[in-house]
């Protein structure tokens, strides 16, 4: 049994020792779960590491608008501790929608710019701080050098930095097949809402595509928007309305 | 109403209202004259000693407030030195009509303006009929050269002598030659004039108060280099906190006044969000923005003045390991708030018209707890202004079947609604019968949207019935 065990525990050393000599052991790395085993156990870690930069952005239209993302990141915001730091360069954000998904408004700071540059400036601040439970920051373009800078930010604070991409046209958004530093990519995309067994619009639903993972694999799911506390919930996957008879289904049963 | 100011055993009016200039009283106007002319005239005697004294207030005032260089401009008049400082009130326009608003809301009417220079602000704060003006930079000579020649802060022998000669306008005595000019009338015609295009500099010397906490640093030889700036404000700074530290106050603004070799003076002002004593922080605030700096041919004194301070006392933490350290972000709010970005929470206002029920509030005032009503979805996007849309729908209180929004027509899978919003009569009139009823839709490709129709679908008076979209559901 022994000569079993000890290989193992070589290795835990060695990798706690490359770990040290790396120096990213300092402090203990964090992970903030979702909550739904489908979903924390594709990411590495399990769950959205604290410390680095996540990016979402929204599909179709949501290129543009980023309603769900903009939901989506609050959400995650939500289950954090501390305040939150919004950037942002257009004010279209409604704050109601913000606090229904679990994003109390006393604990969300807006920093609004007029440039792009000023956006990143203040989302590197906010990053760089410390002490706040995640720093959101709307923007359009994410070189891979702006982002190589977040990341070291937010890995040096152990902030959670989450980059909203919203695009001035819905054509810009091939723009997001571009490399950058984030640890994660999200795609966030609307489904139609949860079928009532009366007339009126259910639980929204979105298609979460987990587009790129550092040290993970790709993966999509099917959720249903935030509730109050800003909690993801999984649909079965038949329920996707990705195929023309699902979309049939929904169209026949309205 | 008029003032009458003595001057020997002559009594003169000094100053008018508005009722009384339209009765025909002039400043100037001998005081028997106005009450001839005017049989229940107010008449009131001027107080010279107290209105300077009032205009010194209001200087030092105007020091927390916009600018770190205030000065008295003769004895009718503030001059201030806002560059570096605009950006905190949101740039030059919003700061003097703030300016102006405010002090209307104290009952005084003010005439301001920013330019260029000095003297051409001087002038036409005090000849041009707009409450404010702003001259864009570089154009001070175009706004001016129409001026009369009163403006230019000449004594008034010089101006009659100018008048006999025919010059009425700046514009003709810049035309002039200067030799003969300065022959007649002395040098001070051309510099006046030089000064006035911004030819010559002209410092304006801040005033002081006594409470106003201030560490100074002249150099031997003068210096440039950001490094060496940043060296010495770093000491500076460490100085200015243990003079606070003796008094046991915090600041809550700080200027960076530079003087330069060339007797111009440039300023970086850093506002705080709470007052503050660590050196660290306001090294931090004020080596932000050394670049905006311009040495020129060098510095030969810094000098750093708390302008606005408030108690700051020491407090004893308890620490009980257990409850979560509460983070302060106020050091965070200082650092994006001094470049000029709008920094602000939103808070909750008890309204149901969806644009009415949020407000802007500061970043640091008080956490309310309040949270706006979750019983009906809203939307994450709210469009700023709501845009009409096209769309298929049977009266009164179904949600629309098809709808046309930005030219895409959309097939309408679901609705839910209505949610009516009433007008707010005690705001506006015209919303005494106004009615929105809100639907959520939801199209065929599932998105989701927020849209209204002005009227309840039964009676014209509620509304125009026709459609607008008003948000993006998530």
């Amino acid at each position: 049994m022994r000569t079993h065990v000890r290989p193992s525990g070589v290795i835990d050393e060695l990798r706690e020792r490359i770990a040290k000599l790396e120096g990213s052991a300092v402090r203990k790395a964090e992970f903030l779960q979702f909550g739904i085993p489908e979903i924390d156990g594709k990411l590495p870690g399990g769950g959205l590491a604290f410390g680095a930069l996540h990016e979402f952005a929204g599909g179709g239209a949501g290129t543009v608008d980023g309603a769900a993302a903009a939901l989506m990141v609050a959400g995650i915001a939500a289950r954090t501790k501390g305040k939150i730091l919004w950037c942002l360069s257009r004010p279209d954000l409604f704050a109601p929608a913000i606090s229904q998904a679990g994003l109390h408004p006393d604990r969300v700071i807006f920093v609004e710019a007029d440039k792009e540059e000023d956006v990143l400036a203040s989302f590197e601040e906010g990053l760089a701080f410390g002490g706040l439970g995640a720093v959101i920051g709307e923007i359009v373009r994410l070189p891979m050098t702006t982002s190589r800078r977040l990341q070291l930010a937010a890995e040096k604070s152990g902030t959670m930095g989450l980059a909203l991409r919203r695009w001035r046209r819905q054509t810009e958004a091939n723009d997001y097949g571009q490399p950058t530093a984030s640890v994660t990519r999200w795609r966030i995309s609307q489904l139609p809402s949860e079928d009532l067994p009366v007339g009126g619009v259910g639980r929204p639903r979105w298609l979460a595509e987990l587009m790129r993972s550092r040290a993970g694999e790709c993966a999509e799911f099917c959720v249903g928007a935030c509730d109050a506390k800003g909690r993801l919930s999984l649909f079965p996957p038949m329920a996707y309305g990705q195929d023309q008879e699902g979309r049939g289904r929904w169209h026949a049963a309205s | 109403m008029v003032v009458i100011s003595r001057a020997g055993s002559k009594r003169t009016i000094c100053a008018a209202d508005d009722a009384a200039l339209k009765l025909g009283l002039r400043v100037g106007m001998p005081a028997s004259k106005a009450q001839a002319l005017v049989a229940d005239l107010a008449m009131y005697d001027a107080d010279p000693v107290g209105d300077l004294a009032a205009l010194g207030k209001m200087a030092l005032w105007m020091l927390r407030q916009y600018s770190p260089v205030v000065a008295l401009d003769g004895v009718d008049g503030i001059v201030l030195d806002t560059e570096g400082a605009d950006h905190l009130q949101g740039g030059e326009e919003m700061m003097i009509s703030g300016m102006v608003n405010r002090l209307r809301g104290v009952g005084v009417t003010a005439r301001a303006a920013v330019a260029d220079t000095w003297g051409a602000a001087h002038a036409i704060a005090r000849l041009t009929s707009a409450e404010w003006t702003v001259v864009p930079v570089s154009e001070t000579a175009k706004a001016v050269l129409g001026l009369p020649i009163v403006c230019l802060r000449l004594p008034p022998e010089t101006v009659n002598g100018l008048r006999v000669l025919g010059i009425d306008t700046v514009g003709q005595l810049s035309a002039m030659p200067r030799a003969p000019l300065t022959l007649r009338f002395g040098p001070e015609v051309g510099r006046r004039l030089d000064q006035f295009f911004g030819r010559v500099v002209e410092p304006i010397d801040p005033i002081r108060s006594p409470e106003i906490v201030e560490v100074n640093r002249p150099f031997a030889e003068p210096i440039g280099a950001a490094e060496t700036i940043a060296k010495y404000v770093a000491r500076l700074v460490k100085e200015l906190c243990a003079e606070l530290e003796t008094r046991g106050l915090g600041v809550r603004r700080a200027d960076l006044i530079v003087h330069r070799v060339d007797n111009t003076i440039q300023a970086i002002r850093a506002g705080l969000a709470k007052p503050v004593r660590d050196d660290k922080r306001l090294t931090r605030l004020l080596t932000d923005r050394i670049e905006k700096i311009e040495p020129g041919f060098g510095i030969e004194k810094l000098s750093l003045v708390a302008v606005w301070t408030e108690p700051l006392e020491e407090r004893q933490q308890t620490s009980s390991l257990i409850e979560e350290a509460v983070v302060d972000v106020s050091p965070l709010v200082d650092i994006l708030g001094n470049r000029g970005q709008r920094i602000y929470r939103i808070t909750p206002v008890a309204s149901d018209v969806p644009e009415r029920s949020f407000k802007r509030v500061g970043p640091m005032s008080e956490e309310t707890g309040l949270d706006w009503p979750s019983n009906w979805p809203r939307p994450s996007r709210l469009l700023a202004k709501p845009e009409e849309i096209e769309v298929l729908a049977v009266l009164p209180d179904s949600p629309p079947r098809t709808m046309t929004w930005r030219g895409k027509r959309r097939r309408i899978v679901r609705g839910d609604g209505p949610e009516r919003v009433f007008g707010e009569w005690w705001l506006r009139d015209a919303e005494l019968h106004a009615v929105r009823d809100y639907y959520v839709v939801e199209d065929d490709s599932g998105e989701r949207y927020w849209v209204y129709r002005a009227g309840d679908g039964v009676d014209t008076t509620t509304g125009s019935h026709r459609w607008f979209l008003h948000g993006v559901f998530g």
